[in-house]
């Protein structure tokens, strides 16, 4: 103990002793320095502002600008346009999606959430959920399509085995070309994305608030219908508004899936600029600001409910 | 008939004083017929597909079963050239965003935190312009110069915006749990410059968030298709979608190869990372 106490002290003394007069020289010479000093946090705050104000902001602009302006001034026809039938059909279509593949994530994603956080789970089946959904969130786009080409396409392994037994899906309706097979392959990355976001939510519900409402003689339902579900509400809006926004702007997963052959936004968007239909590229620029408006609306709604998710967090 | 509703309704009568005897919630220790239907139908949903994908991959036609296409795939013209360039533009995105966020984030959360409101709007807008409005305007507002335009580094640019919102998420993560202006003042007053104070003693802090930030941008530049398909640069995802959509058996030894690389970086931060980690990176 003493010993390192006595090879502590000198240490000490050799770094304060260069140390005081470095200060004052700095201060009496550094000017320039000083003010350098006080300037290169502001550089790169400045940096990181240009950065995103040339290649994010500036782009955002010229595609609004663009949809306004026609070959004679300022127009609403471009934006009117998107009211034709078959950009209509395309937003029509995204918003389904959207709704439709975020209201399985949020099912499938809370159910298996809940489950897996029960306190007689095992903990390695735990730890088995959590690590695949952060694997399986961010196996999206055209791997995730060409896995499901493979088990539900046309001619994919489980449609044949379903045929033996005298099941045809493709019969009865079913394709994976269209927005319910698209809605289905989406829940590949949406289940586990919500159950990543609603995790903490649900750990939030305290166990002693299911004790006293079954002291209290509530049944499960009474629970869940009266104190689980409203503390849960805002976390699962926020959610499904997320997973929606993650939906209704992919591009990937659906154009490997139908080879760009389905109406949606993003398929459109990028037929025009690819040159694949005859159209002026402010249709385009129409097509973009109406998604850019839809996904502004989401994430006003999203930082509103925001508020109230934190409000029961420990 | 009347009789037997009137039984039944006054046994529930009777039955209702009475509480089901049940353990106390945190004392359950096995899980519900429900929890383990839930349970069984998610394992099937996500297994299945990875299954038939990887039963697909070994199919060599007929009965037999092997490794060829494997092998077919890591000697198509195209596969490491492909996958290079994905792994290039990862480093590249990777450099880009630590110097353009690391410093500006710590400067923020230590002398400026009334910027960081506007920091976290920032953040949030690549979600609220999606992908594809993105290189829409993009490509409207840069028709040059053609060192920028003409080379896959280009693709840089859109990717740092795709990953922005998750490593943003990740540093502020990382740079709350530390106590920035401690440390900096304990630093200064020990004679350290700006340089000594992030290189030394806030980086090697700050390690668990940055790799979490590394191995997202890793995961959303290699499965990125989006930018690079209408920019028509050759990434690994173009390559996946290019040779898949002929050959049924590598599209899907490509699948599981892609999927496999998505769980080792995965791997990488679980195994760096804290609780609560951010685990969401993006590229539907």
């Amino acid at each position: 103990m003493s010993q390192t106490g006595e090879t502590v002290k000198p240490q000490l003394g050799s770094l304060g002793g260069p140390q005081a007069p470095r200060v004052v020289t700095s201060a009496g010479s550094g000017g320039f320095s000083a003010l350098a000093g006080r300037m290169v946090p502001w550089f790169f705050v400045g940096l990181f502002l240009l950065f995103v104000v040339a290649f994010l902001i500036a782009p955002t602009v010229v595609l609004v600008v663009q949809t306004f302006i026609g070959d004679n001034g300022f127009t609403l026809s471009y934006l009117t346009g998107l009211w034709d039938y078959q950009y209509r059909i395309a937003f029509e279509n995204s918003i389904i999606l959207g709704v439709a593949s975020a209201f399985v994530g949020l099912v499938g994603g809370t159910f298996l959430a809940y489950s897996t956080l029960q306190p007689g789970a095992p903990p390695i089946l735990r730890s088995i959920v959590t690590s695949f959904s952060a694997v399986a969130t961010n196996f999206a786009g055209v791997p995730l399509a060409f896995a499901f080409i493979s088990t539900l396409g046309s001619l994919g392994m489980v449609t044949i085995a379903l045929k033996h037994i005298g099941i045809n899906i493709y019969a009865m309706g079913f394709s994976l070309y269209s927005l319910t097979g698209l809605t289905v392959t989406f829940a590949y990355f949406q289940i586990p994305l919500m159950l990543i976001i609603i995790t903490p939510a649900i750990e939030g519900l305290r166990a002693q608030w299911r004790e006293a409402s079954d002291g209290l003689g509530a049944t499960s339902l009474q629970y869940w219908r009266l104190i689980g579900l409203p503390i849960l509400a805002p976390s699962l809006l926020g959610g499904f508004l997320l997973l929606f926004g993650s939906a209704f702007s992919a591009f990937a997963t659906p154009y490997a899936l139908t080879d760009g052959n389905i109406a949606l936004v993003t398929i459109d968007i990028s037929n025009v600029l690819s040159g694949n239909v005859m159209s002026d590229p402010q249709v385009g620029a129409a097509l973009s600001t109406g998604m850019i408006l839809v996904m502004a609306v989401v994430l006003i709604i999203y930082s509103l409910t925001a508020r109230y998710a934190a409000r029961w967090r420990r | 008939m009347s009789g037997a509703i009137i039984t039944a309704e006054s046994e529930a009568v009777a039955q209702a004083p009475v509480p089901r005897p049940r353990k106390a919630y945190g004392a359950r220790t096995s899980l519900s017929l429900f929890n383990w239907i839930v349970l069984g139908l998610g394992g099937i949903f996500f297994f299945v597909p990875l299954l038939v994908t990887a039963l697909f991959s070994l199919w060599e036609g007929g009965n037999t079963y092997g490794w060829s296409a494997y092998d077919k795939m890591l000697h198509t013209p195209g596969f490491w050239d492909s996958l290079f360039l994905s792994l290039r533009l990862a480093a590249e995105t990777i450099i880009l965003s630590f110097i353009l966020m690391v410093p500006a984030m710590i400067f923020v959360h230590l002398k400026a935190p009334k910027l960081k409101p506007l920091f976290e709007f920032i953040s949030n807008l690549p979600f609220v312009i999606p992908a594809i409005a993105l290189i829409d305007g993009l490509t409207t507002l840069y028709t040059g110069p053609t060192w920028l335009i003409s080379t896959p580094n280009y693709l840089v640019i859109p990717y740092f915006f795709l990953a922005l919102p998750y490593a943003y998420r990740s540093l502020d993560v990382g740079l709350s749990t530390l106590d920035v202006r401690t440390l900096t003042e304990a630093c200064q007053s020990l004679g350290a410059g700006w340089g000594q104070i992030i290189f030394l003693v806030l980086l090697p802090n700050l390690r668990t968030a940055l790799v979490g930030a590394v191995m997202l941008i890793l995961t959303t530049v290699i499965g990125e298709f989006t930018f690079a398909s209408v920019l028509l640069f050759h990434t690994f995802a173009v390559f996946i979608n290019d040779t898949g959509q002929n050959e049924i058996t590598e599209a899907s030894a490509l699948t599981i190869f892609a999927f496999l690389l998505v769980w080792l970086f995965m791997l990488g931060v679980i195994l760096t990372g804290r609780k609560g980690a951010a685990t969401v990176g993006g590229a539907h």
